[in-house]
């Protein structure tokens, strides 16, 4: 899958994202505008020097009075800040307007919890059946307004997705929120923006901007429950992660494992990174990380069991079928 | 001043700084890694014939007297909801952590026995669900709940309600017997 440019502020892909482009270059033309002027006054000044035994100096007694040029100078100069700044203010709140214009008539609404380190991700639905929970990836339907509810369980993190738009503080005990247009199909990348821990760095998620129907085929795709384990050795695995260590943490959607301190495992395989962007999802990543979390991504809240090699290989080809 | 004198004062330091960073040492993976449970501990604190009850298991202050492990100690209490039956350590259907009152021992290893075998009317057994270091890690939490831990080691602050002074706070008092528990 490829992913459309790398992680930029100036991508402009979603309505968000673009207005922000748009007031960025407003505010680039006045400031520019104004700087000029002041180093270009400067230059002047540095050029023509003080006149020696000028009217206008502090020895002559007579510096606070002025010529009408420099009067008109300085009218004219009070006159551009207001005016630049009346510009900067209007534009500010147009961009504001058009931001929140999102949330009034959201098509979609979505719930993403924080936590050290990874992203809980629920599309909620007044139908609960229709839930969905899944981690570190966000799937959205291009040209859909998009509200997302942002909460955190342990310490303030942020969600930022550059190409999309600004940061976004997630507070514990707080609920913050996001809206979103996107406008262009495509991968992005999102990360934690806030430093969280010792594993703030690994903390990022995918953002995928689909076409309707693509998205309702995910959708479809997520709400089912998880595959049986068909051969032995998937048997084998499946056993061990619903009734040993893994359930403790875990759920997995029609398995008795259902813990809920981790990222669900319902459609784990579907995903494109393990641990929140930190390795890409692979059969041997998959591997590295089952038997070892803690050299894989050090400090993490997934602990090191110690697995025999035949319960590493079976939850492995478990963990596999997840798709 | 002196080079001797510059030189033992980094030395000194140094050797504070060593110090000092035990108390926060972090093991995420377990050391060794494979840690185990001593779940033959035996939950009396008497004995007939007057016999002194066995020594500490040295792996005991490992745990209780790093920060690091009290705190994953109490994030395991909230997840794997403890507070479900023995609330925030005042008790409900299971009973109380911040008395000094234990049924099945006070001490460390006999905690993560506890916490490891299971107990009669109720304690499930964690055996297989959590790895034998968080068994550790929540053993060393529940016993900063009735202040048994240094002071410099347990968090300052919880997460959740509580009707008690900040563990840090809290009066150290030796632990009762546990016969004379009920």
């Amino acid at each position: 899958m490829n992913m459309s440019g790398f992680q930029t502020a100036l991508g402009g892909d979603a309505l968000e994202s673009s207005n922000f482009l748009s007031l960025f270059a407003v505010f680039m033309a006045v400031c520019t505008i104004m700087y000029l002027l002041v180093i270009g006054a400067l230059l002047i000044g540095m050029w023509r020097g003080r006149t020696p035994g000028g009217e206008l100096t502090v020895e002559s007694g007579r510096h606070h009075e002025s010529t009408p040029a420099f009067r008109t100078a300085l009218i004219g100069w009070t006159a551009l800040i207001l005016v630049g700044l009346t510009a900067l203010t209007i534009a500010s709140f147009f961009t504001d307007r058009s931001n929140a214009s999102v949330a009034r008539d959201p098509g979609l609404t979505l719930k993403v919890t924080a936590n050290q380190w990874w992203w809980d991700v629920e599309y909620t639905t007044h139908d609960a059946s229709k839930m969905i929970r899944t981690a570190n990836e966000i799937h959205l339907p291009v040209g859909v307004p998009a509200e997302i509810t942002l909460q955190a369980s342990d310490v303030i993190h942020s969600l930022w997705i550059p190409n999309l738009a600004g940061k976004q503080d997630l507070i514990p005990g707080r609920v913050t929120d996001m809206q979103l247009l996107p406008r262009k199909i495509g991968t992005y990348r999102g990360q934690c923006a806030e430093f969280c821990g010792i594993q703030h760095a690994h903390m990022a998620l995918d953002v995928t901007v689909e076409s309707k129907a693509d998205f309702e085929k995910w959708v479809a795709a997520q709400q089912r429950v998880a595959f049986a384990p068909t051969t032995p050795l998937q048997l084998a695995g499946y056993h061990y992660v619903t009734t040993r260590e893994c359930s403790a943490c875990h759920a997995i959607t029609g398995t008795p494992a259902g813990g809920t301190v981790g990222p669900d495992l319902t459609h784990f395989a579907s995903r494109r990174s393990i641990g929140a962007g930190t390795l890409p999802m692979n059969t041997g990543n998959l591997y590295g990380w089952i038997a070892d979390p803690q050299s894989q991504k050090p400090g993490n809240h997934m602990p090191t069991i110690g697995l025999e090699p035949a319960d590493l290989h079976a939850i492995v080809a478990y963990l596999e079928t997840l798709k | 001043m002196s080079s001797l004198y510059r030189n033992s004062f980094a030395a000194i330091a140094l050797l504070a700084l060593i110090c000092g960073c035990d108390r926060d040492k972090q093991e995420p993976r377990g050391n060794p890694l494979g840690e185990t449970i001593p779940i033959a501990a035996s939950p009396d604190t008497i004995f007939p014939g007057g016999k002194t009850p066995p020594s500490l298991d040295p792996r005991a202050a490992a745990y209780e007297q790093n920060a690091y492990a009290i705190a994953q100690g109490q994030q395991l209490f909230t997840w794997m909801n403890c507070a479900g039956c023995h609330s925030h350590g005042g008790g409900g259907m299971g009973p109380a952590l911040m008395d000094g009152k234990w049924r099945y021992g006070g001490r460390i290893d006999q905690i993560a026995a506890s916490i490891a075998n299971g107990r009669p009317n109720g304690m499930p057994s964690w055996r297989g669900k959590l790895t034998n270091q968080q068994i550790w890690q929540l053993a060393a939490y529940v016993r900063t709940l009735s202040g048994q831990v240094r002071k410099d080691a347990v968090g300052a602050r919880g997460d959740t309600m509580s009707n008690s002074p900040p563990q840090t706070e809290t009066v150290r008092k030796p632990v009762t017997q546990a016969d004379s528990a009920q």
